[in-house]
C-alpha cells in the first residue's frame, strides 16, 4: 500500500533539489522490511529483524552529474545533503549525454497488478515463521548418521519504492517475498561435503517447507567419495540450477556499458549467430509474480518484453539510457528481468542417459569470465557419467573455453525451467568441453 | 574560493556558498561539532546523542528476557566516490549511513536487530526484539560503563572529510593522462577514486565502552588497450586505511606503470595446459591461496558447527615446518586492520598455523565461549546492519628460508602467478579456487611465456601440505580485497612470500 508521506518526500526532493540549482533530477525513497530465522538441532541459532528507509538522488547540475544516497530522511538534513551536493556536483566535468530518459520512453504511470505484494505480510505471526524454519530441520532428523549439521532458516522480506523524476514520470513498486532454506554439511570421511536447497514464493500461502531439508542432505550425501578425474575434451550437462552462472557470462558482454567501454566480445554482434539453434531465449517483465517483474527500470524506462536470442541469434543488447545516448542506441532496459527459455522435450535424468562420456555439472566453485575476450576458466562439480550411467562424483576440476564456441556446442535443452526464479534456467547439454583434472 | 578551507571550518560557518569543498555533507543536522581523530568518548556520545543512562536503558530491555550478553553498535559511515570514464572525471557520489544494531546473546544463540534512528525509544524497541532470543523474565541493575582504550593502528594526518572534490579531480586525470601517454594501443580508461570515513560507538553489557575512527580510501584504475582486432583489459588497485596524504605522483606512476604493463602482457599470453602441475605464487597478492584455501576454513564459527574440513585438526601437522600463517589486525594502515574488532574486542596478531601446526582458529565471542579460549579479535561485521561473525583481517604467511630465484629455478615444467581477480571455497569439502589474471609459464626453471585468464583448483589441506618452499621475500598486497561471507563484505588484505606448492589443477587448454 502506498505510503504518502514517502512520495511526498521523494517529490519534495526532486523540487528542492531542482530549486537548488539542478536541472533535472531522479529522487527514489524506499523502505524495507525483513525477517531471518535460522534453526540447527532444533534451537533458534539467529533471529533477526530489521525495517529501513533511503533515499537516493541522481542530480543532474549544468551538464554535470553525480549521485547520493543516505538513510537520514528528516527533511533539514535532506535540505543540507541536497545543497551540498549540488554545488559539489559542480566541480565535475560536463557531459552531454547525462540528462533524463526522453519522456516517451518512460514509465506512463498506467498502474497494472503484477502480483508481486502479499498484503499479509504485516500480519503473519513470528511462531509461524520459527515453525517453519523448525520443520525444514526437523524432517531430517535421523535421516543419515552421517549428518554433521543442518541449518534450517525462513526469511521474508516486504520492499516499497517510489520513484519520481523531475520530467514528470511517478512510479511505485511494492513486492513481499518468503523463502524457507536448509543447508546440510556431512561426514564423508576425508571430506565434509555441503549442499543447499531453497524454495520461494511471492505469497505466504504459497510457500511450503516440505522436502527442503531432506533434499539437501540428499545433494550433500550424494557426494561423499568425490574424485578427480583426467583432463580432457568431453559432454557437460549443467543442472538447470547451476545454469544461470554460465549464462550471467554470456549477458554481462550484452550491456552497453561494457560494449561502450570495448569490454564486449558481443559488440557488433546484433542479427549474428552466437549460439546454437537451440537457444531462444525472451526477457518478459509483465510475468506475474515473477521475481525480476516491473513495470519500470532503475532508469524510469518503461518495461517491454523482448527477444535476447532467437534460435541463437543475437536480438538485442541490455541499453539503459545514459550509455544508450553515448552509443546513439535506442535503449531497450538497463538490466534482465525475467528470462524465459524455449524448452527441450527431456528432463534431466532423460538427458543423463543421453551422454556418451562426460560431467554433470551440480555447482561452480570461483572462477570467471573475460567480457572483453569471452574466456572463461570455472571450478566444477558434479557426476562423471559414461554411457549414461552416473558412475561416481567428480570434484577439484576446472571447466575453460571461450563463450565464442560454447555456445555453439550447445547440443540440448531440457523441460525443466525453474519456474520460481527470475531466470528460468532449464538444464543444458554441450559438447566438447574442456575440463581439467589430472 | 580558497582550497586550503578546511572541512572542520566549513561546518562551523554552516554557509553553504562557501561549498564545493565536499560533495559529502557531513555530519548534516546531528547538533554537535565534527569528531576528529583526536575526539574522545564524550564527543562520541555527543554525535549519537546518547548518554550513558541511556545505554544502560537499552541494555537492560536487551537482557529483560534472559539472555546472557548484549551490546550495542553505533556507526556513521560517510563515503564519497568520485569517477572519470571516457578522459573526464564525469561522474561522483555519496552516501551516508547511520544506525545502531542490538545484539542478545544467549549460549550460542543470537538475537539481533538494528534502527536507523537513534533515539531511545527507537532503541528500546529493537533491544526488545533482540532480547526474544530467550525467554525469561530478568530484571538487571544499571551497568557500569567504563571506557576502554584502544591502540591507534590507522593514524592519518589529513582526513578524507576534509579534502574536497575539487582537490581530489586532479589526480583522477592525471592518472587517466598517464595511462594514455604510455603506449598508444590504450583505448579506454576509467579511473576512480573512493573514500570513506566510519565513527563507531560500541557498548556491551561486560561494561565496556568503547569508539573507533576508520578511514578507508580506494585508487582503482581499468585500461583496455586494442591491437588489431584484439582488444585486451586490465586493473589495477590500492586501497588502505589512510588519509588524504596517501595520493601522491609516485602512486599514480605505479597504478599506470601497472595497468599498462599488464594489458600489454595479455597481448602475448597464452593459455597454459590443464591438469595438475607445480605453481609458483608472486610474492604479495598471491596471499589469496591463504585466504581461500586455509583462512575461510581457520573461521570458527565453521569449526564449531563441524563443518569445516580443519575441524579435528587442531594440534595437528597440517604443514612443513617453514610453514607460519597470521591472521593480524595490527599492521599499520592495511586494509583490513582494526582497533577493536566489531564486538569491541582489542585486535591482534593471531597465529593460526605455527611451524606448521595448527594452533588457533579465528574466533568471535560465540567460538570463543564454545571452545573456552580467548576471543581473538576477529569479529567482525559489514555494518550495523549485521551480527558479527568471524572474518580475516589481514592474513598472510611469514618469510621462509628459500629465495625467490631458487624457488622459480626448482620447477621444470609448471606456472608463475602474479595477479588475480577473485577466489572461492568449499569449507567442508576443502575445495578452493583462485582466478589467475596474469602470470608466466615455468619451462626448466625459467620464466617464459605469459599466461592468463585461468582458474587454479585445490583442496585446502592438500595445498597446505604441499606448500614445499617458502620464500624470504613476504609481501603484503594492498589491493582493494573485500571478502564475502554470509551476505556480508568486509575489507581484507593479504600477503604471501614466493611460495612453492607442488600439485594444483590448472583450468587451461585441453589439446
Amino acid at each position: 500500500m502506498k505510503d504518502n508521506k514517502k512520495m511526498e518526500l521523494a517529490q519534495w526532493a526532486s523540487k528542492y533539489a531542482k530549486e537548488n540549482g539542478a536541472k533535472e533530477v531522479s529522487v527514489s525513497v524506499s523502505d524495507s522490511k525483513e525477517s531471518e530465522v535460522e534453526v540447527r538441532k532444533q534451537k533458534i541459532e539467529k533471529i533477526q529483524e530489521s525495517i529501513q528507509s533511503g533515499l537516493s538522488l541522481k542530480l543532474y547540475v549544468n551538464g554535470k552529474y553525480s549521485t547520493h544516497s543516505t538513510n537520514r530522511l528528516d527533511k533539514n538534513d535532506l535540505e543540507k545533503f541536497i545543497k551540498e551536493a549540488i554545488l559539489g556536483t559542480n566541480y565535475l566535468a560536463e557531459d552531454q549525454y547525462r540528462s533524463l530518459p526522453d519522456r516517451h520512453l518512460c514509465y506512463d504511470g498506467t498502474e497494472k497488478d503484477l502480483k508481486l505484494f502479499d498484503s499479509r505480510y504485516d500480519s503473519i505471526d513470528p511462531r509461524q515463521k520459527i515453525d517453519l524454519a523448525m520443520q525444514v530441520e526437523a524432517e531430517t532428523t535421523g535421516m543419515d548418521e552421517r549428518i554433521i549439521s543442518v541449518s534450517g532458516s525462513y526469511n521474508d522480506g516486504s520492499y516499497r519504492s517510489y520513484l519520481v523524476l523531475s520530467n514528470g514520470v511517478e512510479g511505485f513498486k511494492e513486492s513481499t517475498s518468503y523463502s524457507v532454506s536448509a543447508s546440510a554439511s556431512i561426514n564423508g570421511g576425508d571430506s565434509r561435503p555441503s549442499d543447499y536447497h531453497y524454495k520461494t514464493a511471492r505469497f505466504w500461502d504459497q510457500l511450503s517447507g516440505e522436502g527442503v531439508g531432506k533434499y539437501a542432505v540428499e545433494r550433500a550425501l550424494r557426494k561423499i567419495g568425490a574424485k578427480t578425474i583426467k583432463s580432457g575434451k568431453m559432454q557437460m550437462l549443467i543442472e538447470n540450477r547451476s545454469v544461470g552462472r554460465v549464462l550471467s557470462s554470456l549477458l554481462q558482454p550484452m550491456y552497453a556499458y561494457n560494449i561502450q567501454q570495448k569490454r564486449s566480445f558481443l559488440d557488433g554482434k546484433i542479427g549474428h549467430k552466437i549460439a546454437s539453434d537451440l537457444l531462444s531465449i525472451t526477457d518478459n517483465p509483465f510475468i506475474e509474480s515473477g521475481r525480476n517483474s516491473r513495470l519500470y527500470d532503475r532508469d524510469g524506462l518503461a518495461a517491454r518484453k523482448m527477444t535476447v536470442i532467437e534460435n541463437g541469434i543475437l536480438q538485442t543488447y541490455y541499453i539503459g539510457d545514459y550509455y544508450g545516448k553515448k552509443l546513439d542506441m535506442e535503449p531497450t532496459s538497463s538490466s534482465a528481468s525475467n528470462l524465459i527459455f524455449e524448452p527441450g522435450d527431456k528432463d534431466l535424468s532423460a538427458l543423463t542417459k543421453e551422454m556418451n562420456e562426460g560431467i554433470l555439472v551440480t555447482g561452480f566453485n570461483g572462477g570467471n569470465s573475460n567480457s572483453a575476450t569471452g574466456d572463461f576458466s570455472v571450478g566444477v562439480e558434479g557426476f562423471y557419467v559414461k554411457k549414461g550411467e552416473m558412475l561416481h562424483p567428480v570434484s577439484g576440476m576446472n571447466i575453460s573455453g571461450n563463450h565464442k564456441e560454447i555456445w555453439n556446442n550447445l547440443v540440448a535443452i531440457g523441460n525443466d525451467p525453474l519456474t520460481d526464479r527470475g531466470w528460468q534456467t532449464p538444464s543444458m547439454m554441450f559438447e566438447g568441453i574442456g575440463f581439467s583434472g589430472l | 574560493m580558497n582550497n586550503e578551507f578546511s572541512r572542520r571550518e566549513f561546518i562551523r560557518t554552516g554557509s553553504v556558498s562557501l561549498a564545493g569543498m565536499a560533495i559529502l555533507p557531513s555530519f548534516l543536522s546531528l547538533g554537535c561539532n565534527r569528531i576528529t581523530e583526536q575526539s574522545g568518548l564524550e564527543e562520541y556520545y555527543a554525535h549519537f546523542n546518547v548518554d550513558r543512562e541511556m545505554l544502560q536503558k537499552v541494555m537492560a530491555e536487551a537482557l529483560s528476557r534472559g539472555g546472557d550478553y548484549c551490546d550495542l553498535y553505533f556507526e556513521h559511515s560517510l563515503s564519497n566516490n568520485v569517477g572519470l570514464q571516457d578522459k573526464q572525471v564525469n561522474s561522483a557520489g555519496s552516501n551516508i549511513d547511520y544506525g545502531v544494531g542490538v545484539r542478545v546473546l544467549k549460549g550460542d544463540q543470537t538475537g539481533y536487530a538494528f534502527s536507523e534512528e537513534i533515539t531511545l525509544d527507537a532503541m528500546k524497541k529493537v533491544a526488545k526484539t533482540a532480547a526474544s532470543i530467550a525467554n525469561e523474565n530478568k530484571k538487571f541493575p544499571p551497568i557500569n560503563l567504563q571506557e576502554r582504550v584502544h591502540p591507534e593502528f590507522c593514524k592519518i594526518k589529513t582526513s578524507w572529510e576534509d579534502v574536497s572534490i575539487k582537490q581530489k579531480i586532479p589526480y583522477l586525470q592525471k592518472l587517466n593522462d598517464k595511462v594514455f601517454s604510455l603506449d598508444d594501443k590504450v583505448a579506454k580508461v576509467q579511473v576512480y577514486l573512493n573514500d570513506s570515513s566510519s565513527y563507531i560507538l560500541f557498548a556491551n553489557s561486560e561494561g565496556v565502552v568503547s569508539f573507533d575512527y576508520r578511514p578507508m580510501v580506494s585508487f582503482i584504475a581499468v585500461c583496455v588497450m586494442e591491437k588489431g582486432d584484439r582488444r585486451e583489459d586490465f586493473f589495477a588497485s590500492r586501497s588502505m586505511r589512510i588519509g588524504y596524504e596517501y595520493i601522491n605522483e609516485e602512486l599514480l606512476d605505479e597504478i599506470a606503470n601497472e595497468v599498462v604493463e599488464g594489458a600489454n602482457k595479455q597481448f602475448e599470453a597464452v593459455k597454459p595446459k590443464a591438469g595438475q602441475m607445480e605453481v609458483v605464487l608472486a610474492a604479495g597478492g598471491s596471499g589469496i591461496l591463504l585466504h581461500e584455501a586455509m583462512g575461510h576454513a581457520f573461521e570458527a564459527d565453521f569449526n564449531r558447527k563441524g563443518t569445516s574440513i580443519f575441524s579435528d585438526k587442531m594440534g595437528q601437522k597440517v604443514g612443513e615446518d617453514f610453514v607460519n600463517i597470521i591472521d593480524d589486525g595490527t599492521n599499520p594502515n592495511y586494509r583490513g586492520t582494526l582497533n577493536i574488532d566489531d564486538e569491541g574486542i582489542l585486535t591482534q596478531k593471531t597465529k593460526m598455523v605455527e611451524n606448521g601446526v595448527l594452533t588457533s582458529y579465528l574466533h568471535d565471542r560465540i567460538s570463543a565461549k564454545h571452545y573456552n579460549v580467548a576471543p581473538t579479535g576477529n569479529g567482525r561485521r559489514e555494518s550495523f546492519r549485521y551480527a558479527p561473525i568471524p572474518r580475516m583481517r589481514n592474513t598472510y604467511m611469514e618469510a621462509g628460508p628459500h629465495s625467490r630465484e631458487d624457488i622459480i629455478s626448482s620447477v621444470k615444467d609448471g606456472i608463475y602467478v602474479d595477479t588475480f581477480t577473485n577466489g572461492q571455497v568449499q569449507i567442508g569439502a576443502g575445495d578452493f579456487t583462485f582466478y589467475v589474471k596474469s602470470g608466466y609459464l615455468i619451462e626448466n626453471g625459467k620464466l617464459t611465456q605469459p599466461i592468463k585468464d585461468v582458474n587454479l583448483i585445490g583442496n585446502g589441506p592438500e595445498a597446505l601440505r604441499q606448500i614445499s618452499m617458502v620464500g624470504n621475500d613476504l609481501k603484503i598486497d594492498c589491493g582493494t580485497g573485500t571478502c564475502g561471507k554470509g551476505g556480508q563484505g568486509v575489507p581484507v588484505s593479504m600477503g604471501l612470500p614466493t611460495v612453492k606448492v607442488t600439485q594444483l589443477t590448472v583450468g587451461g587448454t585441453n589439446a
